[in-house]
């Protein structure tokens, strides 16, 4: 099995999301991470996809979803063309004798502190999901006392964007323009 | 963006903005049950000129009677039902239509929107439900939404791979006020169903099949929903290739032509199943290479280079890996390809497959389809339906139910032309026949139907006698009466040491169906007798008035074969219990 990360962009409308999550379920595949947010357009949605499958069920999974009326344009985005994100809020148990080494482990993988507590820092971390991995490696040792994250997100590299030529005759938001 | 309107805005409920919608959508018959949610429509359908409505007895039969229709005339069937269970009721057919590809909408009213979410009365979440099963749906709680939504149904459900899409409209959006304006042009950013296909692909396909040794045209539904019957007997006849039709394909292409090796899968012919195995071409038309044709797919046509066309790009390598895809409208497929056949023969490449037909014509003359009479002399079903197709004729439509009948109506009846054989091939929907084919009465008034029904199908539906006699749709009903569930119990002969677990149904005794066909207002008639058949035939034709219902009480032991045994491959076919063609044998 190997991951892929699917751009899937839909229509901005009602029920989108069951069609999607439930035409994975239907067909027998896995996701690993889903998120969904605006675009530059209003009428148009983006899914970011992660799943854990072979090419040949991959295409077929994608086929299928482009068969989705709703479905307007799917993008398979390679790692080494992308750029791929994760945010994740974490909350650590510190003490006064703790808080000096969680703030440095902070710091050295440019996280934040979003949130103190006399027994608990909210450090908030954005990065690939190997990096985020590593984060939570280094800072388990102190007691994880809570931990979510969301799925990723991903855009290609370079100038050019997946909605140019397939979104162009929809009005864009003006302060993209 | 801005979607133009041809007409001038109207004011007027939503309830009158829906009927007016199918008016401008083309329709002319909707089949279907009231109920609370969906009253306000049947308000304005009362007074329209354009739309008959058929009011039938239970939501099924609706939805297999709008498939029925729509498979006959090849425009879109529409169904209509109240919200909860009258729309739950639908389920089975829509599944039906989104299996077989059939053109289909149906209409169902919802809950009020303020109610929708609250586990109201006759609430069911139906868009939900019948996601997975339909192409696309909708559901409606703005009336000005309505003519939009209606006119996008209709176009998704009849372009590109046909299926059905439902349209779901909440009450209080059919009573609330709106404007009518029927939308010019449609905006679906995602929604352009490739039909003409790659110029390069077409190509390659014509290299390929004028080279082929052991070619054959793998016919499918898809042919028949394209119209591409003149194209696929052109390209036939042009190439020299032999043609298989698939069980929703029967009738694309003539039985009585030299061509055609008849039906390939589980219960097909021994020379169309072992000629795609052995072949080192196939053409796969508008077709799936579904379990039922394939059998265990890894041994299915090991030696065979596959191109594969379909309007339906996920189709393409689903199953088994395509070498030359090609995603189109069979229809354009088919005239292009006969011009780059024309092309190849022009540079003086012509097929030669003179060796080929000679193996094909000796499995065709060798094992051809055929049944074994009753030691008892009880009436043998296969002899029964090749009677009615015999006496029948060509021109007439049947429709098949589910199982052995439908097996013997597509073997034993020589179908001669499209749109003269109709059943539910993917799904495989025990019911289908009765209301299918008051579907296909109605957009066919003028030909003569014919329901082929098991007595296990026949108690599924029957129901719907009662539309018929009424509403003067004179359909004509033979049951094949074995009473039993007939290919259960063959599978229990064959698979389960003669255990006939739970498929006595006792149909010779309870119930009498000819008092039940009379009782319904149609005329019931019985035959158990080889010499009574033609004559029982006969007179149920003579009948014009109301529908018949003939009830062939028949051997039960009989059963259908060839048969490849499910997950078994199609090399193991054999042509009677434990026996195999004898492929040795030298002429």
């Amino acid at each position: 099995m190997s991951k892929h990360t699917l751009s899937v962009l839909v229509e901005n409308k009602p029920g989108v999301l069951a069609r999607i999550a439930a035409l994975f379920s239907r067909r027998g595949f896995n996701i690993d991470s889903l998120s969904v947010g605006p675009t530059e357009y209003p009428s148009v949605s983006r899914m970011t996809v992660v799943v854990d499958v072979e090419d040949s069920p991959l295409e077929q999974v994608t086929k299928q979803l482009n068969k989705l009326v709703n479905v307007i344009k799917i993008v398979e985005l390679e790692p080494t063309a992308s750029v791929q994100r994760e945010l994740l809020l974490l909350k650590v148990r510190t003490d006064n004798e703790t808080r000096p080494h969680i703030l440095q482990t902070v710091e050295l993988f440019r996280a934040k502190v979003i949130d103190v507590a006399t027994d608990a820092v909210t450090i908030e971390a954005t990065g690939s999901t190997d990096k985020l991995e590593a984060l939570l490696r280094v800072l388990e040792p102190y007691g994880i006392r809570e931990l979510v994250q969301s799925g990723v997100v991903a855009v290609g590299r370079g100038a050019r964007s997946i909605t140019d030529r397939t979104l162009r005759p929809l009005e864009r938001l003006d302060r993209t323009a | 963006m801005v979607q133009g309107h041809s007409d001038d805005a109207e004011t007027m409920t939503g309830a009158a903005s829906l009927i007016r919608s199918l008016e401008r959508a083309g329709v002319d018959t909707v089949f279907g049950i009231p109920g609370g949610a969906i009253l306000p429509a049947y308000d304005p359908m009362f007074d329209s000129q354009q739309i008959r409505h058929i009011l039938v007895r239970h939501e099924q039969g609706a939805g297999h009677a709008a498939e029925g229709y729509a498979l006959a005339t090849g425009r879109v069937g529409v169904c209509m039902a109240t919200s909860g269970p009258g729309a739950t009721n639908l389920v089975t057919p829509i599944a039906d239509a989104h299996m077989d590809s059939v053109p289909m909408v149906a209409v169902t009213g919802q809950v009020a929107s303020a109610a929708i979410g609250t586990d109201a009365f006759q609430e069911a979440d139906i868009r939900g439900i019948t996601m997975p099963i339909t192409k696309h749906n909708y559901l409606v709680t703005d009336p000005a939404e309505i003519p939009r939504v209606v006119a996008e149904a209709f176009h998704i459900a009849s372009t590109g791979r046909p299926g059905p899409v439902l349209v779901d409209v909440a009450k209080d959006a059919m009573q609330a006020q709106t404007t009518f304006a029927w939308p010019d042009t449609l905006d679906m950013p995602g929604y352009h169903p490739t039909t003409k296909p790659h110029g390069k692909q077409i190509r390659e396909a014509a290299r390929l099949i004028t080279s082929a040794k052991r070619p054959v045209l793998y016919v499918g539904g898809g042919v028949l929903r394209a119209q591409a019957w003149p194209e696929l007997r052109q390209l036939a006849e042009l190439s020299g290739l032999p043609v298989v039709t698939t069980l929703t394909a029967r009738g694309a292409f003539p039985d009585s032509h030299p061509q055609h090796l008849g039906m390939p899968g589980m219960h097909g012919t021994v020379a169309a199943v072992t000629s795609l195995q052995k072949s080192d071409l196939i053409v796969a038309l508008g077709a799936r290479f579904d379990d039922r044709v394939t059998g265990k797919l890894s041994s299915f046509a090991p030696g065979a280079t596959i191109i594969h066309a379909d309007i339906d790009p996920a189709e393409i390598s689903k199953n088994r890996v395509a070498d030359v895809p090609i995603v189109g409208d069979c229809k354009e497929v088919l005239s292009e390809l006969i011009v780059a056949i024309q092309a190849e023969h022009a540079a003086d490449r012509q097929g030669d497959y003179a060796g080929w037909w000679t193996q094909l014509n000796q499995w065709l003359d060798r094992y051809p389809l055929g049944y074994a009479t009753s030691d008892g002399g009880e009436l043998a079903p296969q002899y029964v339906i090749e009677r009615l197709g015999r006496i029948v004729g060509p021109d007439a439509v049947y429709v098949g139910g589910v199982g052995q009948h439908q097996m013997w109506a597509s073997q034993f009846i020589s179908y001669e032309h499209p749109g003269t054989w109709l059943n539910s091939g993917g799904l495989g929907t025990m019911g289908f026949a009765v209301p299918a084919a008051m579907g296909a009465q109605v957009g066919k008034p003028d030909s003569t139907v014919w329901a082929i029904d098991g007595d296990g199908c026949f108690q599924m539906t029957n129901q719907e006698l009662a539309t018929c006699a009424i509403e003067g749709i004179p359909i004509k009903v033979a049951v094949i009466n074995n009473a039993s569930l007939g290919m259960v119990r063959q599978w229990q002969t064959l698979f389960y040491n003669e255990r006939y677990s739970n498929t006595d149904l006792h149909s010779q005794r309870i119930p009498d169906f000819a008092k039940l066909a009379e009782a319904y207002g149609c005329v019931g008639l019985r035959c158990d007798k080889a010499d009574d058949v033609d004559a029982t035939i006969e007179k149920a034709m003579s009948v014009d008035d109301r529908p018949v219902v003939v009830d062939f009480g028949v051997h039960r032991d009989a059963m259908v074969w060839p048969m490849v045994a499910a997950g078994t491959s199609n090399d193991e076919i054999q042509i009677a219990k434990g026996m195999a063609p004898d492929w040795d044998r030298e002429d």
